[in-house]
């Protein structure tokens, strides 16, 4: 499982970068959904989103996910090429799997890696 | 499998097949003076169907029939969708043609055959069910429970009891359940099971206030059990001024047991297509009636069947349409799904009688506790008590990396077709096994001795689990690559665009 | 009777292997107080007297094979079946499988259904056609789901044209109430105005149109430029269109329709007292992950086989539960079959022989209908095979006289518009000869004596 030390983390699995002001699915979701084929972004350019507010749709072979926003902020950039290519989200999901930016980023209790991957590791399924 | 790799063809498509120039079924020359055409703007300018003999037809579809598993074929123990045996009287009975060739909208007065057999199904499917009246427009389970929710809005709304927007469901309930309330908008809070697998009762509670809707409880839920709290279950939601939805999927295991309605529930739909035979027909078409207790008769979906004119000493009643005073309106068009759905049930019910109808629900519960009789010493059952109809094991062995899917496909191979796997959630790799009344103690024995037997080859030899199934004509999918590129169709549209 | 084939000794044995004495020991989990009711039903009737029931009950139907001429249509007509169809839809194999969950055991479900849906995109010219719906109006109210979708809830309007069918409203109705969606366009366009007088009506709230092709009253409109325009205000267009039509006229996705529905009971389906019958729903591409319902695709299998599968299944009901567009999970799969088999046994020759059969006998009766005195055609738009015939008397009225007679009469508008007191809708198919045409004739002549 890759856990990037820069970003913070949520438990419902969403990565935030404090210092760019993305934020997207993280490799431990991306591996629990398997193959995703499909991913409909929620929000817009201007749009204000704060945590728990859902930001993206995603569907893999099998099975569906939300992905809240990780941080509070308004929307400046979508990431509009990654519904063409959802697989995006296997392959790079720290990368150009990035589903949204924002500016502003009170990112609340989210987690630093070290507490994600405790966290990831203590749950079953 | 490479992407240059044509693959093999096992069977053409329609379209393969297709020479052009063929005819199949043709139609007699017109017989009235020639009208000419619509203004040429409004023509198409091809039609690229077929072009087939007969024949080419018939063997075609004979070829594909082959490649299906059946109740007619053998075993079908898939939980929670009673494959029962579909008797072969109801296929006459549905194609009578005085059923067959009748128009929805004909005048009542020539359609009284139709009629009087839909107002008896009602009668009977309230008796057995103990409901104040029943619909039987909605189309199958899912359109069914549709009904019923918009039915408990409809009520808390005629009340001005508006703040009610919470829908209870038990973690052991269908699937189907969250989608049905959230077409309608309404919130989900997911009640949990106890180590019984009754609802929690504790949670329940916590739960149950002036913004309930109402709970949509399966019951016997899809863990097989009929939950032991059921009558206080109903009680707390009622207290609260909630509604009590009845998933009745699961009714085949109540027949002359227990009626629904007798326990307090309000609303509950039928599955025609499990519980009185109607076939599934490789997907539908299913029905769906709905029963509603007294307090909720005024909203069901119009119309009714009803008598209009009473019977005299000369005349039979005249049956026909009636319209709820507060009425959710209309679910589909016309009746119901008349000729395949209800003159089979009508049948099947008729055929069974009071007597014959416990015994269907007393047998499917017994073969279902014999099954789990004979594999709960090599499967884990995590609710292990007398069981309805149905149970479910887990298809994992502790050190092994076998999965219950593995079981699953390995069963193929032995000529069974799969129980219902990885539902319910609440049990890990679960296998859910519904054997129903139809089948013989020689078939169950036959299937325990199969599932015992995969358990073993499971620790001795996993991977033959693992590539199964081995005899069938088609192997494992690549469901990755359907879903990814996604072929629907073998037919494209002029200026498709490959990229969309 | 009973189909229950496990015997007194194997019961017994069973329930010695469970632990119990009893069948009754089995349900002590059910409360007392109402275990193993009574039913009040009647009791068991063997094989041979429930065939001789049936028979009766249906014999006390008139049906229009043998009993009655029929010119009712509005919704559900009367078509030729081919013999071919029902023997296949009787092979046990497929009337007696389940949906087609486990691929490698169901490729007959799969390869047909795969097949129904490319003869549906050909027929429509849509690129996506899922496995089918319940019928014709809850296809089109679940357009309306896909759109609220499309829009995620940001559109919260409808323009529905008043010449849709009636019942295909009131399901549209019936499923939207809960979801805060405005219902519009009923009012306020005249029925003699051309498609484009719904245009007013298109807002920016407004996320779907709904026309019908040929519409309630068999007209036939090019659709074109309504489309144009809805588009341009950004809402999305349903075209409800007839199969049979279809093989005639110019397919709606040539107009730039983006969801084609309708009733697919012309296809090869008996009308069955009004069902089941068959929803169909097509699309374009970019819509399929909002559209309802399952969808077959095309694959390979690990021996490197052509197969099917259930694809996108993520968006169904079971996995995105309460955030699913619809609560489906069924389709009409028997049905779907049969009007695989009837399109593909008629074929390109077949079915434009049965559209133009239908279209050339409406016209005939059309013509000779409206040169009775005191009849006239309601409309002068273009029809297919049903038009709307403007009568002397009251519908209701000259339909008691037609049946006197043996002959069913057209559907009475007036029942769903005021406005068309006196107004007939007549349905003319293949299965209408010249005879019955020009009796029908006769008989409203009488009429418009009395």
């Amino acid at each position: 499982m890759n856990t990037p030390a820069n970003l913070k983390y949520t438990k419902s699995d969403e990565w935030f970068d404090p210092a760019t002001g993305k934020m997207g699915l993280t490799d431990y979701a991306q591996n629990q959904l398997s193959d995703i084929v499909f991913l409909e972004i929620l929000v817009e350019v201007g749009d204000a989103v704060e945590p728990g507010k859902a930001i993206a749709s995603v569907e893999s072979v099998k099975a569906s996910a939300e992905t809240y926003a990780a941080a509070k902020g308004n929307v400046t950039a979508v990431n509009s090429a990654l519904s063409d290519k959802p697989e995006t989200l296997n392959s790079d999901p720290y990368g150009d799997g990035w589903m949204i930016q924002i500016e502003g980023g009170d990112f609340g209790d989210a987690m630093d890696a070290a507490a994600y991957e405790e966290y990831c590791a203590g749950r079953t399924h | 499998m490479t992407e240059t790799t044509s693959p093999k063809i096992v069977e053409p498509t329609i379209f393969d097949l297709s020479s052009p120039g063929r005819t199949g079924v043709t139609f007699p020359a017109s017989d009235v003076p020639e009208a000419g055409l619509p203004p040429k703007g409004l023509l198409r300018s091809d039609l690229p169907l077929p072009e087939l003999a007969e024949v080419d037809v018939v063997r075609h579809y004979m070829h594909l029939s082959k490649f299906n598993y059946s109740v007619d074929s053998g075993f079908y123990p898939l939980g929670s969708c009673t494959m029962k045996y579909n008797p072969k009287i109801n296929e006459d009975t549905c194609r009578l043609p005085g059923f067959l060739h009748t128009h929805p909208l004909q005048p009542i007065e020539t359609v009284q055959g139709n009629l009087a057999l839909m107002y008896t199904l009602q009668e009977w499917l309230k008796e057995i069910s103990g409901f104040a009246a029943v619909t039987l427009q909605p189309a199958a389970g899912a359109h069914g429970e549709f009904t019923g929710v918009l039915i408990m809005r409809a009520y808390h709304k005629s009340r001005g009891d508006t703040k009610r927007v919470k829908m209870l469901i038990p973690d052991s309930a269908h699937g189907t359940n969250p989608a049905s309330s959230g077409m309608i908008g309404l919130n989900i809070v997911t009640i949990p099971s106890d180590e019984r697998g009754n609802v929690d009762l504790k949670v329940l509670k916590e739960q149950c206030d002036d913004t309930v809707v109402g709970i949509m409880v399966t019951n016997p839920n899809t863990l097989g059990m009929f939950d032991e709290n059921i009558e206080q279950v109903i009680k707390m939601v009622h207290d609260c001024g909630g509604l009590v939805y009845g998933d009745g999927a699961n009714l085949n295991a109540l027949l002359g047991i227990v009626r629904p309605g007798d326990l307090g529930i309000d609303v509950m739909h039928f599955n025609l297509h499990k519980t009185f035979a109607v076939p599934h027909g490789g997907g539908g078409p299913g029905s769906g009636p709905v029963g509603v207790a007294a307090h909720l008769a005024d909203f069901l979906p119009e119309p009714l069947v009803g008598i209009v004119e009473e019977e005299n000493d000369e005349e039979p009643p005249l049956f026909g349409f009636i319209k709820p005073e507060k009425s959710i309106g209309r679910m589909k068009s016309f009746h119901g799904h008349f000729g395949g759905g209800l003159v089979r049930s009508f049948t099947y019910i008729a055929m069974h009688g009071p007597d014959g109808l416990k015994d269907i629900a007393q047998y499917a519960v017994l073969n279902a506790n014999y099954l789990l009789a004979r594999l709960r010493d090599t499967y884990h059952v995590p609710y292990d008590r007398i069981c309805m109809h149905e149970f479910v094991a887990e298809g994992q062995f502790a050190g092994s990396d076998v999965r219950a899917l593995d079981i699953a496909k390995r069963l193929m191979d032995y000529n069974f077709h799969p129980p219902t796997n990885y539902f319910p959630l609440i049990v890990h790799e679960a296998l859910m096994i519904e054997p129903t009344e139809t089948e013989n103690k020689d078939t169950l024995d036959a299937f325990a001795d199969a599932l015992i037997k995969i358990a073993d080859e499971a620790k001795t030899s996993p991977e033959l689990l693992h590539s199964a199934p081995h005899i069938t004509p088609f192997g494992r999918m690549d469901e990755v690559k359907a879903a990814r590129e996604l072929v629907l169709c073998c037919w494209l549209p002029e200026n498709y665009d490959e990229n969309a | 009777m009973t189909y229950i084939p496990i015997s007194p000794k194997e019961r017994d044995a069973m329930l010695e292997k469970i632990g119990v004495k009893t069948l009754d020991d089995l349900f002590k989990d059910v409360p007392a107080k109402h275990r193993f009711p009574e039913l009040d039903l009647p009791p068991a009737l063997t094989e041979m007297e429930a065939a001789a029931e049936l028979a009766d009950i249906a014999s006390n139907n008139e049906t229009v094979r043998g009993d009655l001429i029929s010119f009712l249509g509005a919704g559900m007509y009367n078509h030729y079946i081919p013999s071919v169809i029902d023997h296949m839809l009787r092979r046990g194999e497929f009337y007696t499988a389940y949906t087609p969950y486990q691929p490698e055991i169901s490729q007959g479900t799969l390869q047909a259904i795969f097949e129904y849906q490319s003869l549906m995109s050909v027929l429509t010219g849509m690129e996506v056609s899922n496995a089918s719906h319940y019928d014709g109006a809850t296809a089109a109210a679940e357009a309306v789901n896909l759109a609220f979708a499309q829009f995620r809830g940001k559109r919260t309007k409808v323009v529905v044209s008043p010449s849709l069918h009636p019942q295909y409203r009131d399901v549209i109705r019936t499923y939207t109430q809960g979801m805060g969606v405005e219902v519009a366009g009923e009012t306020g366009v005249h029925l003699e105005d051309g498609p484009e007088a719904l245009t007013s009506q298109v807002d920016d709230k407004t996320c779907l149109v709904i026309v019908q092709y040929p519409d309630f009253f068999g007209r036939i409109y090019d659709y074109t430029k309504l489309i144009e325009d809805a588009h341009a205000k950004g809402a999305l267009v349903c075209v409800v269109a007839n199969p049979t039509a279809l093989a005639m006229l110019k397919t709606p996705a040539a107009m730039g329709a983006d969801v084609v529905v309708g009733e697919a009971q012309p296809l090869g389906i008996p009308m069955w007292y009004g069902g089941p019958s068959l929803g169909f729903f097509t699309t374009s591409k970019k819509y399929v992950h909002k559209m309802a319902g399952r969808l077959v695709g095309e694959t390979v299998d690990n021996r490197g086989q052509r197969a099917y599968v259930l694809t996108l299944t993520a968006r169904e009901q079971h996995i995105k539960r309460e955030r699913a567009t619809s609560n489906i999970c069924s389709n009409q799969g028997l049905l779907a079959l049969g009007a695989a088999i009837y399109m593909s046994v008629l074929g390109k020759t077949g079915m434009g022989q049965v559209a133009n059969l239908c279209y050339q006998k409406a016209h005939y009766a059309a013509e000779t209908l409206s040169k009775i005195p005191g009849y006239g055609l309601c409309f002068s738009d273009p029809f297919f095979h049903e038009f709307s015939l403007c009568c002397p008397k009251p519908v209701a009225e000259i339909n008691a006289h037609l049946l006197d007679h043996g002959i069913l009469g057209g559907y009475d508008l007036s029942q769903d518009y005021p406005s068309l007191q006196n107004h007939m809708l007549i349905a003319v198919t293949e299965m209408n000869s010249k005879e019955e045409i020009d009796l029908l004739a006769e008989i409203l002549a009488e009429v418009s004596h009395d």
